[in-house]
């Protein structure tokens, strides 16, 4: 594993020591780079290199499995396949992270399909940090695909950021919710220069009192420009939140489309969503407090995307 | 000291809504700014801090004239203000702001004895974001809270700390300001309409219409008031008359 790739690993996933504590699976310039099984948690690869199947077993508790994928060069268009397979009453973390570097005019991209298999009453928290380095205008593309499926009384709670230096991403998240489940999205995505950045989310609640929330916080600064696409649908009694929230920095622009379905007379769907640049009231108060202009400005927006 | 001469300021609008005010304020005492609604109190909180620019006029502190200095620098030169209306911020939790108040990471007994002056338990608040999920009353503490966190504060302006504070927690205030103004270099206005703060000002500067109607030591003006409440309450009037 080469140096840059620690050094993003670093940043995209909970690394240092030279050590993951559990299992793992390393992603390296489309190669592996180390994997590590667990009692209750297999990974194996898919023929021909092409991705991982995780099995995690019935009643696993508190183990934590890695899965980060890092490309360190230019010239790399790597696509990869995984499936998590998580057996009832699990209660896990997933770990996953992205970093992109180049160092040239040639980009690199990386694009994960991941299949999320949730057993009943199995939790998950799924953790992603995506982020680009480097020198040079080479473009760096992440571009997630995501398929939940969630059984009964399952809950996934994923938290996705896209923390800085992507070029191009085109996030596609999908969901189907039997009885009770609950799917959790809190994703936060910071563009700059002219970056493009698109969200597409299509969720559809089949199984009575399943739940959706859906948060979304962006940051569009520059030139740089984003899509935020929902869609959620109520098909039995049913809970549904979505929530967008952009700040716009600079020449930044957002197109936040979300859309509702519902099916049925029982679903309850709420939208919010509000888009404006950093609330003056906001800065002046951290000014009070002795901040300048640029520090108040960076702090809300950190805090705005950290939240 | 702090000495306002002839502060003007007009709004955007072009309304003059501050006529030129003249105090001296002085360390280590109880200043409380009160006046009829609408009077120009919160417009003189923010042309001493600087969140309004005065159009005219002179405000010095201990020598340093503010005038021209803008929010941040008068913040660093020891000027902290609580809003009336505080601001709510997504993804900055009372514990962020208190230390962005301080300017360093906070102790967690510094953050209980902070918390207690404001009435609010620390365990229950210091991580919650200062957002919408905040009541009124609970949000107006946390804004107070940020200006006595200030380490170099050298002027407190407190802006209606009354509002909206349930009166328990009031009188811990009321405590609160007692113990600041024995710091001899305290600079602390507070501007309210509560007869309890009012009865406890050793100052008492009373606005009228974007003036200085009448000001004093407390025992000599807060009679006046009691006795001729129409004297705050129809300023134009009684001017025109
Ligand atoms: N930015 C502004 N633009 C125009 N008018 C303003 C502006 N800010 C304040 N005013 C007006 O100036 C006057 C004084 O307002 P200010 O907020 O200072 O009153 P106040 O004495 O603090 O009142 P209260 O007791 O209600 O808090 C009011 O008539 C108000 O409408
Ligand atoms: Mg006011």
């Amino acid at each position: 594993m080469d140096k840059i790739t620690e050094s993003l690993l670093k940043l995209v996933s909970d690394w240092d020591d030279d050590v993951y504590n559990g299992a793992y699976n390393i992603r390296e310039n489309g190669g592996c780079a180390g994997r590590q099984s667990t009692d209750n948690i297999k990974i194996e690869p898919k023929e021909g290199g092409k991705g991982i199947d995780i099995y995690i077993k019935e009643g696993t508790k508190d183990e934590k499995v890695y899965i980060p994928a890092c490309i360190s060069k230019s010239n790399v268009e790597d696509l990869v396949y995984n499936d998590f397979h998580v057996g009832e009453n699990a209660d896990v973390t997933i770990v996953a992270g992205c970093g992109v570097h180049t160092d040239d005019e040639e980009g690199s991209s990386h694009n994960g399909i991941h299949r999320f298999f949730v057993g009943k009453n199995a939790r998950v928290l799924y953790e992603e940090k995506h982020v680009g380095t480097g020198e040079g205008g080479g473009k760096r593309s992440i571009d997630p695909v995501t398929d939940c499926q969630l059984e009964e009384g399952a809950v996934l709670e994923m938290n996705t950021q896209q923390l800085s230096g992507v070029d191009h991403s085109i996030r596609t998240t999908t969901g189907k919710l039997e009885k009770n489940a609950k799917l959790i999205i809190h994703e936060s995505i910071l563009t700059e220069g002219d970056q493009y950045a698109k969200t597409d989310f299509e969720v559809d609640m089949v199984g009575e009192d399943s739940a959706v929330d859906l948060i979304s916080r962006s940051v569009a600064k520059d030139d740089s420009y984003q899509e935020y696409h929902s869609k959620i649908k109520g098909e039995s009694r049913c809970i549904g939140h979505s929530e967008c929230d952009a700040i716009l920095v600079g020449n930044g622009k957002v197109n936040a489309a979300p859309e509702l379905f519902a099916g049925d007379l029982d679903a309850s769907l709420i939208h919010e969503a509000a888009i404006g640049k950093v609330a003056g009231e906001q800065i002046l108060k951290l000014k009070t407090l002795g901040l300048s202009d640029e520090e108040a400005e960076k702090r809300i927006i950190d805090g705005f995307l950290n939240a | 000291m702090l000495c306002l001469n002839n502060v003007k300021w007009k709004a955007e609008d072009g309304a003059e809504i501050l006529k030129g005010i003249d105090f001296e304020i002085e360390p280590g005492k109880l200043t409380v700014v009160t006046g009829p609604n609408g009077s120009g109190k919160t417009s003189l909180a923010k042309v001493i801090s600087g969140v309004e620019q005065a159009t005219e006029g002179s405000i010095n502190l201990d020598g340093v004239e503010l005038i021209d200095k803008d929010i941040t620098e008068r913040a660093r030169l020891g000027v902290a203000y609580a809003f009336q209306q505080p601001v709510r911020f997504k993804g900055i939790t009372v514990r962020d702001l208190i230390e962005l108040a301080q300017g360093s990471k906070i102790e967690e007994v510094d953050v209980c004895s902070l918390m207690s002056k404001v009435g609010l338990c620390t365990n229950d608040y210091i991580d919650r974001e200062v957002n919408d999920s905040l009541s009124g009353g609970e949000i107006k503490r946390i804004e107070i809270a940020t200006v006595l966190a200030r380490n170099n504060a050298k002027v407190m302006l407190f802006d209606e700390p009354e509002a909206g504070i349930d009166l328990w927690s009031f009188n811990g205030l009321v405590e609160a300001f007692q113990e600041l103004k024995k710091n001899k270099d305290m600079i602390l206005i507070v501007i309210s309409h509560q007869e309890r703060l009012l009865e406890i000002a050793d100052n008492i500067v009373v606005i009228a219409d974007g003036k200085v109607r009448i000001a004093g030591p407390g025992d000599e003006i807060l009679p006046q008031l009691m006795q001729d409440e129409k004297a705050v309450a129809c300023p134009v009037e009684k001017e025109n008359n």
